[in-house]
């Protein structure tokens, strides 16, 4: 009792039986839960403290059985199997008993120590479904614990009982009789050979795995023993397999389900009263109108279009009450880095407020995503999202998808926005691996929100006119670019690998709960959070270096120099005889251009009259020496004689500056890149200015417009918006409304962020995918819009027009393939039905 | 259990909504045999056919207390027999 016992404890259970809800009621929401995404399918571990030790507890995937054919499966075995839990906790839905039984004998044949929780009280009592809890618990020899775990109901018992058990630890007499095949199993277990490997389960487990053909225990079997045994072994068990056919004209596999059926009927013989299966429930109800004929669709489409309303329209203006918190954010840390020079900074400064501005612009769209993924997650909590995956299964498996990538493109933004990573990571639960395949390698097709700022840069320059028909066609683009794509993936790189049945279980609809729905929106969000705070700022001290060197040759720099000498001359002999001659003084002048920067671009945020006196006042606070320059007293004449010299420094600063900074990226590293692909983007009609930006924008698709921010910068008291410099620069050089078409479509096809393929990466496993999904895009993306671009040149095609020309292209051929696709089907029923 | 008669047999796929079945074996193998297995399509169990998805397909099917989709494909591999 006195010194600590700490204990292991595995959740096992099918698949939303709970078990994570279980999970979570046990550690506690507060306690430390590491989340550790393997390959596809992650154990997530956790832990409590009882009175008599730490209790390390580990939630498994989810699984209908244990056999090796399906990975989550695998991966729950293999932990039970190697790590030998001191006790296994199985939670199975009371409501659903006697399907979740199969399961929990499955456990008690392997010998697991286990405690069988049963959840979902509530639903089964709701349906007035009674369990007589401890004939049962005698049945099985295994302690029963009634549980609610979205209520929390049940924690003490549970934790108490798991203590106790490992304490008491009987030897378990499985209670599953195979009838006709234990004289079988009785022979291979006589005949298996002492081994290192498998030591921890019966005899008995493994011959019943060998007789059903599991060929992941065999091979764990060859590697530890010999190897000559075990493969005569072997070929005794397919022998009595076959005699078992023959005699039984049943295969072994199916005696073993229909055995252990007939123990389950058995053992739930009056332990379970007082159901009526054919009373409809209010799930069936409900259903009988959101998944006719006529509902479904109405349904459906209001509920995405309810989620657009919300998350990005609301969500949109959300920021604007957001925004001024980052704004501030930069102010802050402008105040604490080195302060400007006159014609360079240090680099401290630029490299820092570059950082800011990056994880700036993607920190504005933290509010949005905290609507959009709650709202998800409610639609998933409800139990609506299955019934989604139900409704268009059917389109997305013409297209070589599966009726559950519907999560992960809505993830991604089907509709005006999303973010890739959190939908690339929801792949996970597609059980087809090779529609998850195509999934996660479309996805990043999907409108993530990062691309908007660059659509609307466009839209404002080149398309005024129409815009909303533009929006509309990039918006409904994606999907049909993404389903054309997940076919060609099909057909061709993808062809070979595994794929599986859409069979699936319509869960229960269950009324969300608020940290249900808090948590995962929070999990999701703070997933992109971690991606501005990590991989996106890493990538853009990258880019922001490939931008910075090799920096200019001394006799350009010499001659800036000589320039910004010639301004300051200028300025001290405008303040001749001035009054505030003193304040400009040699010394002053750097923090005297700094102070009116400040002070213009605060006047420039500030909103409101009040705000605006409320920045006066700041200013004056700061430095009253300074501050007549800035902003004249009434009637003052030497102030405002020395303020438009002031002013006039402060904008030939600024334009050498300028001028420093396009000389520097046209010799910069990133700069020269750009321009030597040049040759190859001709044809899409990017220059390298272009180019530069799309490439710095793999960083993070938000980097796109900071970068052409920069390429195209002007004076600043020109006080154009970008889209106007744009618009002019380009413009001049010849550009159209076709060059932004090319540039739009390049940059919706273009490859995923660099977090995306990380999160690609984790969850294919292979950076063989993750090359793949950077090179395929880029190729594609460059393809369409060089024959877009080189077309409509020659053709003289205006944007809209080319536009148009490739959405309904692409639409016809999206209809071409689906409905071919559905007469081949037909085709090959009718030889199949005519065959027999 | 010759292999030649199957297509003879009536199958979960060509059930009328409110039909309800008894399963009298599988034609699929592996992995996808064993999914069906799982989810309570085991030869004896009795099936209702509830309706099918907007688009016709998949099905969704109420067995005890669960219900279950499944794409025509594979209902197509299952044989059922019709109560009484
Ligand atoms: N009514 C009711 N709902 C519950 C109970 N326990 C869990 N739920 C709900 O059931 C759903 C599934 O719960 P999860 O904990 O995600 O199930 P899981 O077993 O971890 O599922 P997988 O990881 O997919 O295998 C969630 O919507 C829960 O809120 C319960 O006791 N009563
Ligand atoms: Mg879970």
């Amino acid at each position: 009792m006195s010194n600590p016992k700490s204990l292991r404890v595995a959740i096992a259970g099918q698949q939303n039986a709970g078990k994570s809800t279980i999970f979570n009621m046990l550690t506690g929401v507060r306690q430390h839960v590491a989340n550790y995404p393997g390959v596809t399918v992650d154990k997530k571990y956790g832990s409590y403290q009882d009175n008599e030790g730490i209790v390390q507890t580990v939630d498994l995937p989810g699984t209908y059985s244990l056999t090796s054919f399906s990975l989550e499966e695998r991966v729950a075995r293999n932990f039970l199997l190697t790590e030998q839990p001191d006790v296994t906790l199985d939670v199975v839905d009371a409501s659903n008993l006697h399907r979740s039984l199969h399961l929990t004998l499955q456990i008690l044949e392997m010998g697991l120590p286990t405690v069988l929780a049963l959840n979902m009280m509530d639903v089964a009592t709701g349906r007035d479904i009674r369990i007589d809890r401890e004939e049962l618990a005698r049945r099985l020899g295994i302690p029963i614990v009634e549980t609610v775990g979205r209520k929390g109901q049940g924690r003490e018992d549970l934790r108490r009982t798991i203590r106790e058990y490992d304490t008491a630890k009987e030897t378990l007499t499985p209670p599953v009789d195979y009838g006709p095949l234990e004289t079988d199993i009785n022979a291979i277990e006589a005949d298996l050979p002492a081994s290192e490997v498998l030591k921890h389960v019966p005899k008995r487990w493994i011959a019943l795995k060998l007789l059903e053909d599991d060929t992941a225990v065999a091979d764990m079997l060859m590697t530890k023993s010999n190897k000559s045994e075990i493969e005569a072994l072997l070929r005794r068990v397919t022998e009595q397999r076959n005699t078992f056919f023959q005699n039984q004209g049943l295969d072994v596999a199916d005696h073993i389900v229909a055995s252990r059926e007939k123990a389950i009927i058995n053992l739930l013989e009056g332990v379970v009263s007082g159901k009526d299966p054919n009373r409809p429930t209010l799930t069936d109800r409900v259903d009988r109108f959101l998944l006719n004929r006529w509902g479904a669709p109405v349904f459906l489409v209001g509920t995405v279009f309810l989620i657009y309303q919300v998350a990005i329209v609301w969500g949109y203006e959300l920021t604007t009450y957001t925004w001024p918190l980052l704004a501030g954010f930069r102010e802050i840390v402008a105040g604490v880095l080195p302060s400007a020079g006159f014609l360079v900074d240090p680099y401290t400064r630029a490299m820092g407020l570059w950082l800011v501005d990056s994880a700036n612009t993607l920190l504005n769209y933290v509010p949005i995503f905290l609507i959009l993924f709650s709202l998800i997650a409610i639609l998933e909590d409800t139990g609506y999202m299955a019934r989604i995956a139900f409704i268009l299964d059917k389109i997305l498996h013409r297209f070589g998808l599966h009726g559950q990538s519907t999560l992960p493109l809505i993830l991604g933004g089907v509709f005006a926005g999303g973010c890739a990573v959190p939908g690339v990571m929801a792949t996970k639960g597609i059980p087809d691996n090779r529609a998850r395949m195509a999934t996660i390698l479309t996805v990043p097709f999907m409108n993530c929100l990062a691309k908007v700022p660059l659509y609307t840069l466009l839209l404002g320059i080149f398309f005024v006119e129409d815009k909303s028909l533009m929006m509309f066609y990039i918006s409904t683009m994606t999907i049909i670019f993404a389903l054309l794509v997940a076919k060609l993936l099909t057909k061709t790189v993808l062809q070979g690998e595994q794929t599986s049945p859409f069979v699936m279980e319509l869960p229960t609809y269950h009324l969300p709960t608020v940290t249900g729905v808090a948590r995962r929106a929070f999990d999701r969000t703070w997933m992109y959070i971690k991606k501005v705070g990590t991989i996106v700022v890493a990538v853009a001290v990258v880019v922001f270096t490939l931008l910075q060197f090799p920096g200019l040759p001394e006799e350009r720099k010499s001659h800036f120099e000589t320039r910004g000498q010639a301004a300051l001359e200028v300025f001290q002999k405008a303040m001749n005889g001035n009054q505030y001659l003193s304040v400009a003084r040699q010394e002053n002048i750097v923090p005297l251009v700094n102070f009116y920067n400040d002070f213009k671009r605060a006047k420039l945020n500030a909103s409101g009259a009040e705000a605006s006196r409320a920045v006066n006042a700041e200013f004056e606070a700061r430095n009253a020496e300074f501050y007549p320059l800035v902003k004249p007293p009434k009637g003052d004449k030497d102030a405002r004689k020395a303020s438009r010299a002031l002013k006039k420094l402060a904008s030939a600063s600024k334009s050498i500056r300028r001028e420093m900074k396009e000389e520097r990226i046209t010799n910069s590293i990133l700069g020269s890149i750009g321009r030597s692909l040049e040759p190859l983007t001709q044809f899409a009609g990017f220059d390298w200015k272009i180019n530069v930006a799309l490439l710095a924008s793999f960083a993070a698709r938000e980097s796109s417009v900071a970068t052409l921010g920069v390429l195209f910068q002007q004076d600043a008291d020109q006080n154009a918006t970008l889209e106007e410099r744009m618009g002019s620069e380009t413009m001049a050089a010849g550009a159209t409304s076709l060059l932004a078409t090319s540039m739009i479509l390049f940059f919706a096809l273009y490859p995923p962020c660099l977090a995306t393929t990380v999160m690609v990466k984790v969850q294919t496993g292979s950076y063989g995918w993750m090359l793949f999904s950077i090179i395929f895009p880029t190729i594609l993306g460059l393809l369409v819009s060089s024959v877009v671009y080189s077309v409509g040149l020659a053709m003289g095609a205006s944007g809209i027009e080319a536009m148009s020309v490739v959405y309904f292209s692409a639409l016809a051929l999206l209809l071409l393939v689906g409905l071919r696709g559905g007469q081949r089907r037909i085709k090959l029923h009718q030889i199949k039905t005519a065959g027999g | 259990m010759a292999p030649s008669q199957p297509y003879l047999a009536k199958t979960l796929n060509d059930l009328t909504p409110g039909k309800s079945v008894k399963i009298i074996r599988h034609r699929s193998q592996g992995a996808v045999r064993q999914r069906l297995l799982d989810l309570g399509l085991m030869p004896g169990a009795e099936v209702t056919m509830v309706r099918s998805a907007p688009l016709n397909d998949p099905i969704e099917l109420k067995l005890e207390a669960a219900n279950v989709t499944l794409r025509r494909q594979e209902a197509a591999t299952i044989e059922v027999q019709e109560n009484e």
